[in-house]
This record gives C-alpha cells, structure tokens and sequence, in this order.
C-alpha cells in the first residue's frame, strides 16, 4: 500500500475546477485511489462527489492511498496536480 | 367536434399570439417513496445507469457549445453524473426493492446533505447536483427537461412563472408569447414581455397542464386563452391584430392628448442597448435609466469612465429630448456585489436599498454623480436630468440634491416617489427637488403590504387598486401646486387605458418599455383632459381594481376602435 501526503495550493481549495481536474486524474490512473483528510474516513478519490464532500480548504493536508503496479509513481503525479497552484 | 376550451388569465403584454404550447418545468416533483418494486432489477438498474448516462453526455455536449466559464461547470456536472459512488449507491436502492426515479432520488440526497454540510464553496455546487439529479428522474420518468426548452420551432413558451435565470437566453425570435400559471402584472414575465413586445397572459390557473404542442390563440390585451381553436377563429384573430397595429401604426409623432395638451412619451432603458428599441418606437427621451442594469453581475463597481460613455450614449441619442437618468438603486431583488447590504437583512425590500444604500456608500454615489456630470458636459445635445430611488421624506431628498449640486450636476434633479410616505408628503419634498417620477411598481409594493415577487399576491399589486390611484392623485397634485413636474414610470404607464387615467390624475410625462409606446401614444390621441379626468374620476370611485378598470374604460370612448 503507498501513501502519500500532499497540500492542496488551489486558492478554492478541493472546489471547483481544481476538485474536477483531480478527479479526471484519478480516475485515469488504473488502480483504485482513496483520498481522506487528516483524522476523517478515506473516500474514494475517483468521486467527485465524494472529494467534494470532503471540503478540503486551501492549504490543508490530504493523504493519498493506492495499491497495485506503480502505485508511488501514480500518487506522485497525483500529488503534482494537488500541490500547483491555481 | 371538439368544443373550444378556453383559459383566462391576466393580460400582461398587449398583442395576440397563435403557436403551440412548449412548456418549461423549473422543478422536477420528488418521485414517490412507495410503489411496487420493480420486475426486474437488473433492467431498472440498467435503465437508471443510462438515463445517468445520457445526463452527462448531454452536459457535455451543451458544455463544448458554450466554452468558458459555463464549460467548467457543465463538465463538471457531467462528472457527477457519471460519479461511480452515486451509480453504486443508485444500484444498491434499486436492488433493495425502489424504482429508477426514487433509486436516483434517494442516491442524489445521501450526496446533497453531506455537500449541504460542508463550506460555502459548496453551496452553489448542491444547485449544480439538484439540477443533475432533476435532469436525471426526468428523463426517466418522461418529462420535459428542466430549465428552457430547446427548439426550433416558434412556440407559446408555457410555465408555472418566470425568473430571470430562465429567460437569460430566451430567444424572442422563437418565442411568439408567453403564458405562466403564476405571477402577477408586475412580475419578471411581465415586465420582460413587455420591454420585448411580447404578448402575454400570466396568473393563468391550468396553463401547465397544456401539452406540449397544443396549438392556442394567447390574447395579452383579455388574458384570454383559446386552446385548439378553429380556422376560421385564427383568421379572425389575424385579421383583427392587423387592423389593430394599423390603428396603431397611424398615429405618429409626440404624445399629446386630442385636445393639444403635451404628454411627453419616453422610454425605460437599463442600458445603451436599449436605446435602438427605445428610438424604433418614437420614444422622445428616456424617462428612467435604471443603472444599476448596467452593472449586474459585477464584483466591483464599473469605472467612470465607463459610466459616463454608457451616459453620453443615452444624450447622443436623443439630442432634442430628455434623458433621466436614476441613479444605483441596488438591493432588495437587484443585489450588486460591489453595493451589498451588510449582514443578511429579514426584509430585504424594507431594508438598505436604493438611496439608502448609497447614503452608507457615498463614494460609489460620488463616482455615479462625476460621471453624469461629465457625460452632460462631453455632450453637448440632449438634456440630462439625474433622479434617486427610494426616497421617503424631505430630507432624504435634500441630501441628493446637495450631493448632486456638489458634483456639478446642473440639469433637473428629482426623486422616484415610490414610498408611501414620500407619497403622502409629496408637498414637502416638492419645495427640495425639481421633478417627480413615480415609480408604481414599489408604490404599489409598499402600499399593500405586498411583495411583488410573490405571485399569489398578484391581486393586491395590480395598479388599479384605487389606493394606488389615490396615492398617484395626491402626488400630482402636490407637483402641480409647486410647479413640478410629475412623471410616471412605472410599468402602470405602459397599460394604454391606465395611461389615459395617470394623465387624468395628473402625470405630466409617462415612461415605459419601448414596445408599448405605440398604444399608449394612440390612445392619448383619441382623448381630451377632460376625457382622462372623468376617466380618473370613474376609476377612483371603484371599490376593487376591476371595478376602477371597467369604468374607466366605460370613460373612454375612443379605446373602443384600438381593441383594447
């Protein structure tokens, strides 16, 4: 199982445009992918609701989990598109 | 054969349309929580999974139409659409006994509360799902789709009521009228009708339950519907519109009575955009600018520079005539981002608004006053009077004119009398000011207690109530004891038969949307003061506004060739 810690550097947070152009991205990686906020329930990171729901702020830390082939790799790109800023 | 059915409703916008009914559904009704599960489970998840689907195809496609912003949202409403929590959790309902429409429901509702629960980031996002979800059991339960119909064929768009938000892209070439089961004289549907010369009928009772496709003979004059009429009942129809707008068309020139008395006719305009339309018709001047129309949906308040082409435009246009120009009347049910009230108000139409507002916000008014006064000074034709709204006693009014004295406005200045006090102290505020106008959709508002976006109230805002005559009376007469001058511009003004009356009363100019100059001009023509007098006298010895209406038409004997 890899993990990774990201700060999300969009000035909307996990809203909006950021939360949809990380959610395409998950869902182009071909392994299941959760996401969770410090201290919450890991969601589903290919949901768009479900990463809405989470209501990440601008600067807040999120871990990613992924499990399979090239899962670190995965959650790297990942993290690259939480950590621009927007 | 069929016997004719026919609807009645209230007569908004004057002019009679034949086309087939389209209808518009703005809510999609709760499916219901009990029912017999369905035969097959599998099959009603497949079939919820593909109207899911064909949701967000359709968002797509709507979203690479219209680029940008709108893009970004549509997408992103696609995304959910095809969300695969929301379809696991639609599969899981289904499964355990719901149909389609209530799986959906149900699925969307677990999403909304968490998203209702989170930031205020998220608050415009749970419209966004609502309308997924609305979109969705629509399709599955075979209703039209909400928001405004597509088509391409000229219809009579059909709805419970109107808000801007669904007339932002109505297409007036494809829209021969429009009918709504709610809604009063003074509701957006009117008033939009009206500025696009729409025939219109509102507060109609079994309009929605029109099909589609139904063909009707809608009259804006009556409020009468003709549902499924005959041939020979359409000619008719044609054939008396045509004679109408010939009536019409043959009276030209400036707004006087038959016996000589000058009643200049101008026109509303919320924008340079508006100033075609408004010359088309004859208009002599513009008789409310509402600027606050210029600067919707803006964060900051617009430069002055800005402001004063957006003037100029208006003075160029009518180099012989008047342009009264009102300033920022934000608030109430035309909030500004950069003119907000502060803190939620409970009654935001007794609240801070119009000149209200601009007393806590001077320099958003100072700016305003600036660019009118160089607007006046860059054109040198045209002759630019400057008015506040809300205004409800003397030293309200005192204070704008000094406001406008300072900024170097030299032109007329008045205010909008549109609150009852100001009204009934019309006296006191005459000796500060050089004009009236007064604005009878708020007088209207605020003397019944009754708010105009409320449809079932429509009864009390109609402007035939004869406390609103009264109130218009005493007004009149009070500018006519200081030498005032006393326009109307409120949408009363554009009712041809009202018309005559308010000049009875003693309104001195009357403004109103550009198309219903024409009626308003011809009916004018055909009567004397006196005419109008007796025609005020009638309608202010009514006891209800139909009465007030149907003596007042009795008192005016040249209404009879118009087809009013």
């Amino acid at each position: 199982m890899a993990e990774r810690k990201a700060t999300v550097k969009s000035a909307v947070g996990l809203h909006a445009r950021p939360a949809a152009i990380f959610v395409q991205a998950a869902t182009r990686v071909p392994l299941d992918v959760t996401v969770a906020k410090t201290g919450s329930a890991p969601v589903d990171a290919k949901s768009i609701l479900a990463v809405l729901s989470l209501d990440v702020r601008s600067g807040e830390e999120i871990v990613l989990h992924a499990d399979g082939p090239d899962a670190e790799q995965h959650l790297d790109s990942l993290a690259t598109v939480l950590e621009t800023e927007t | 054969m069929i016997q004719a059915v026919r609807l009645q409703g209230l007569g908004v916008s004057p002019g009679v349309a034949v086309g087939p009914v389209l209808r518009m559904v703005r809510e999609i009704p709760e499916p219901a929580p009990s029912g017999p599960p369905p035969s097959d489970v599998e099959a009603e998840s497949r079939r919820a999974l593909a109207a899911l689907e064909a949701v967000a195809a359709d968002l797509e496609a709507r979203g690479g139409r219209a680029g940008g912003e709108a893009e970004a949202v549509l997408v992103a409403q696609a995304m959910m659409a095809r969300d695969p929590g929301l379809a696991e959790a639609v599969t899981q309902r289904v499964a355990e006994g719901r149909a389609a429409p209530r799986a959906v429901f149900e699925a969307f509702g677990g999403y909304r509360e968490k998203l209702a629960g989170a930031g205020d980031y998220i608050s415009k996002r749970v419209a966004d799902l609502d309308d997924v979800r609305d979109r969705t059991v629509a399709r599955l339960l075979d209703l039209p789709m909400p928001g405004l119909p597509v088509t391409s064929t000229p219809s009579v768009l059909v709805a419970r009521d109107l808000a801007p938000a669904d007339t932002a892209n109505l297409d007036p070439a494809l829209t021969l009228g429009l009918l709504t089961e709610e809604g009063g004289p003074t509701s957006h549907t009117a008033i939009l009708a009206r500025t696009s010369g729409i025939p219109a009928v509102v507060a109609c009772p079994g309009a929605m339950s029109l099909a589609d496709g139904t063909r009707i003979i809608l009259d804006g004059g009556t409020g009468l519907v003709h549902v499924e009429p005959g041939e020979a009942e359409v000619e008719a129809v044609r054939a008396g519109e045509a004679a109408r707008s010939a009536a019409l068309a043959s009276v030209t020139g400036p707004g006087s009575t038959a016996d000589g008395r000058r009643i200049p006719l101008l026109a509303n305009i919320g924008g340079p955009a508006d100033l075609e339309a408004a010359l088309a018709n004859g208009a002599e001047g513009v008789g409310l600018y509402r600027t606050e129309f210029l600067f919707l949906d803006r964060q900051e308040a617009p430069s002055e520079a800005e402001q004063e082409a957006a003037y100029a435009a208006a003075l160029a246009a009518f180099p012989s005539g008047k342009v009264v120009v009102r300033v920022l009347d934000a608030g109430a049910d035309k909030p500004l981002g950069f003119l907000a009230a502060e803190g939620v108000e409970p009654n935001p139409a007794l609240g801070v608004r119009g000149l209200r507002m601009l007393q806590r916000q001077p320099a958003i008014l100072e700016g305003q006053l600036r660019a009118l006064a160089r607007a006046a000074q860059v054109t040198t034709s045209g002759h630019l009077e400057v008015m506040a709204p809300m205004v409800s006693d003397a030293a309200e009014a005192r204070w704008f004119v000094e406001a406008c004295h300072s900024a170097g406005l030299t032109g007329g200045i008045g205010v909008m009398v549109e609150v009852p006090a100001a009204a009934l102290r019309a006296a006191a505020i005459a000796a500060e000011v050089d004009f009236f106008s007064i604005g009878t959709n708020d007088l209207t508002q605020y003397a019944f207690a009754a708010d105009r976006q409320v449809g079932a109230l429509s009864r009390l805002q109609d402007p035939w109530q004869p406390a609103l005559l009264d109130l218009v009376a005493s007004t009149a007469s009070a500018a006519a004891a200081a030498r005032r001058g006393c326009g109307v511009c409120g949408e009363a003004a554009a009712d041809p038969v009202l018309a005559c009356v308010l000049v009875g009363l003693g309104a001195t100019s009357l403004s109103m949307a550009a198309p219903a100059l024409a009626a308003v001009r011809a009916a004018l023509r055909r009567h004397s003061v006196a005419d109008c007098q007796a025609a005020a006298e009638a309608a202010r010895s009514a006891n209800s506004p139909e009465q007030a209406r149907t003596r007042a038409r009795q008192a005016l004997p040249g209404l009879a060739g118009l087809g009013f």
